[in-house]
């Protein structure tokens, strides 16, 4: 595998490293100062940080500026887009804006439903789904076209990813929708947090048999927990998310006071057998509002340092 | 069929209370299959303002009667009367009658139902929709079932990653559409059609194009 843009992140996965990123939420606000500070206290463990655009729908600083941001500290970011909030002129528009800043990851998504955040009662847009979005990105940089057809003086560079979710249903099409993604251009992807391994290496085994594996770098993803409570609520209440009872019982059956460290130790766990899974090629390692366990979490894991490439 | 519900009563208090000759005005056929603006339900609606009127002192000359459709002329023409007589309409039909009657008529027209939405019925009393109009029909290659109108996404390339145990993420209420799209597609021995990626949608024929119109010339001339 040769990288075909400039991106640091497809770099690493092309030399064959395990790769690893890690994910900021941009603040609720104009402050720079704490965007700023969880970089800061994470670039040296991870290869890139993805940055959120306007997770669960709460209105917040938007991911390109905080990418940028992200470029002006020599850091690598990865542009969270998501299909929710604009159309087709202003997707096209962004990935122009962040590949002016020489941005080069874009990982396409749907986002969560507008009734989760802050604007409820809004519109969402979904001109395109993220496999159309996928394949806007793929044009603009293969073909250097605009999706109306014209030509783009300097294309954007940006190496082009999408999420999967191994455990959201049916999942019977799950190793299907991946080949579609992949069909629609994802050269890397980041899972949904893993804590059901058993079921996940169940997906990996169906992405191996139709060979997706050598098609599109796939990073699992990884969310350590802070408390039986917050296991819980990631069981019963987050769509989507597969928490098995024996992760939450050992985590209850933890003292209150030692559970997150035990989160962290599960998560660590995690990491190591994911490691001998055959094409698992990097970690997304997503401690929500919990970056400064980050370094932690991969100088534990063996991932640590990072590779220069 | 079209699907609507009635207003709030205070609501449709507050359209009609200044006016002297009130009529409240049926349309009989889709928002009547829904019970909500049918001319019995205009009839029922127009003795609940006259008694709400009686309460509050008022006094309003409320009538009702309705048609077949209030979207086409030629029905209209039995009501003509009613319609002179009063000095404003509180229509329950759909927002197309609604407006079709503004349009002829140089009166108030108020509306009596919120349009909801283009539905079956699913069984007594339960209506759901179905479809969204967007003009350029996808359900041959979705199984017989709409993303666009039943997913909350209107996801072309689904599902999300938010479906679970068949259920939209928006609600366990919900059906995911996907959920039921790939079942269907399983059962007509279609589930390689999955895979086939759904191109970008040309929305300029929904909505995003402007006011749609469709002109049947052959027809136009034989009337």
């Amino acid at each position: 595998m040769t990288a075909k843009t400039p991106s640091k992140l497809e770099k690493i996965l092309a030399a064959g490293h395990f790769a690893v990123t890690s994910e900021c939420g941009p603040p609720r606000g104009s402050d720079p100062t704490p965007i700023i500070e969880k970089a800061e206290m994470i670039k040296d463990y991870v290869d890139a940080i993805n940055i959120t655009d306007n997770q669960t729908s709460v209105c917040r600083t938007c991911s390109l500026a905080v990418c940028i941001r992200l470029k002006t500290m020599g850091i690598e970011p990865v542009l969270q887009m998501v299909t929710r909030d604009r159309n087709r002129i202003g997707l096209q528009s962004d990935i122009l804006g962040a590949a002016h800043w020489d941005i080069n990851n874009i990982l396409c998504l749907s986002g969560d439903h507008q009734s989760f955040g802050d604007c409820s009662k809004g519109q969402n847009v979904h001109d395109l789904d993220s496999m159309q979005l996928l394949q806007t990105v793929r044009l603009m940089r293969d073909e250097g076209k605009f999706l109306g057809g014209d030509d783009i003086k300097r294309p954007p560079q940006m190496f082009a990813g999408a999420a999967a979710n191994p455990f959201a249903d049916p999942f019977e099409i799950r190793v299907a929708r991946l080949a579609k993604k992949v069909a629609a251009g994802a050269e890397f992807i980041q899972t949904q947090c893993i804590y059901n391994l058993d079921k996940f290496e169940e997906w990996m085994k169906g992405v191996r048999d139709r060979g997706l594996h050598e098609k599109t770098a796939i990073m699992a993803g990884l969310t350590p927990m802070k408390s039986a409570g917050m296991a819980r609520y990631m069981k019963n209440r987050v769509p989507g998310m597969d928490v098995p009872e024996e992760v939450v019982k050992r985590l209850a059956d933890t003292p209150k006071e030692k559970q997150a460290e035990e989160g962290i130790k599960m998560c660590i766990e995690s990491i190591q057998r994911l490691k001998e899974v055959e094409g698992v090629r990097g970690f997304h390692i997503m401690a929500i509002e919990w970056e400064e366990k980050v370094p932690g979490i991969v100088e534990s894991s063996g991932l640590y340092p990072r590779p220069e490439v | 069929m079209i699907v609507g519900e009635q207003k709030p009563l205070e609501e449709l208090w507050e359209y009609i209370k200044d006016h002297k000759k009130v009529l409240v005005f049926g349309c009989n056929t889709c928002v009547a299959v829904c019970q909500q603006g049918g001319n019995k339900e205009a009839e029922i609606l127009a003795s609940m303002l006259r008694m709400k009127a009686t309460q509050e002192g008022v006094d309003i000359d409320i009538q009702d009667s309705g048609i077949e459709r209030q979207c086409e002329h030629e029905f209209f023409e039995k009501a003509e009367d009613r319609i002179e007589w009063a000095d404003a309409v509180l229509s329950t039909a759909c927002g197309i009658g609604v407006q079709f009657m503004a349009e002829n008529y140089p009166k108030p027209i108020y509306p009596g139902l919120n349009t909801t939405f283009l539905g079956a019925v699913e069984e007594l009393g339960v209506y759901t929709e179905r479809c969204q109009a967007c003009g350029q029909c996808i359900l041959a290659r979705t199984g017989g079932i709409c993303p666009i109108a039943r997913c909350a996404k209107r996801v072309m390339n689904g599902p999300c990653g938010g479906s679970t145990n068949g259920k939209c993420e928006i609600s366990k209420d919900v059906d995911c559409a996907w959920q039921l799209i790939v079942d269907r597609l399983k059962l007509l021995g279609q589930l390689d059609q999955y895979e086939e990626l759904t191109p970008i949608k040309d929305w300029s024929s929904d909505r995003a194009g402007g006011p749609r119109k469709l002109v049947r010339e052959d027809v136009q001339h034989d009337s």
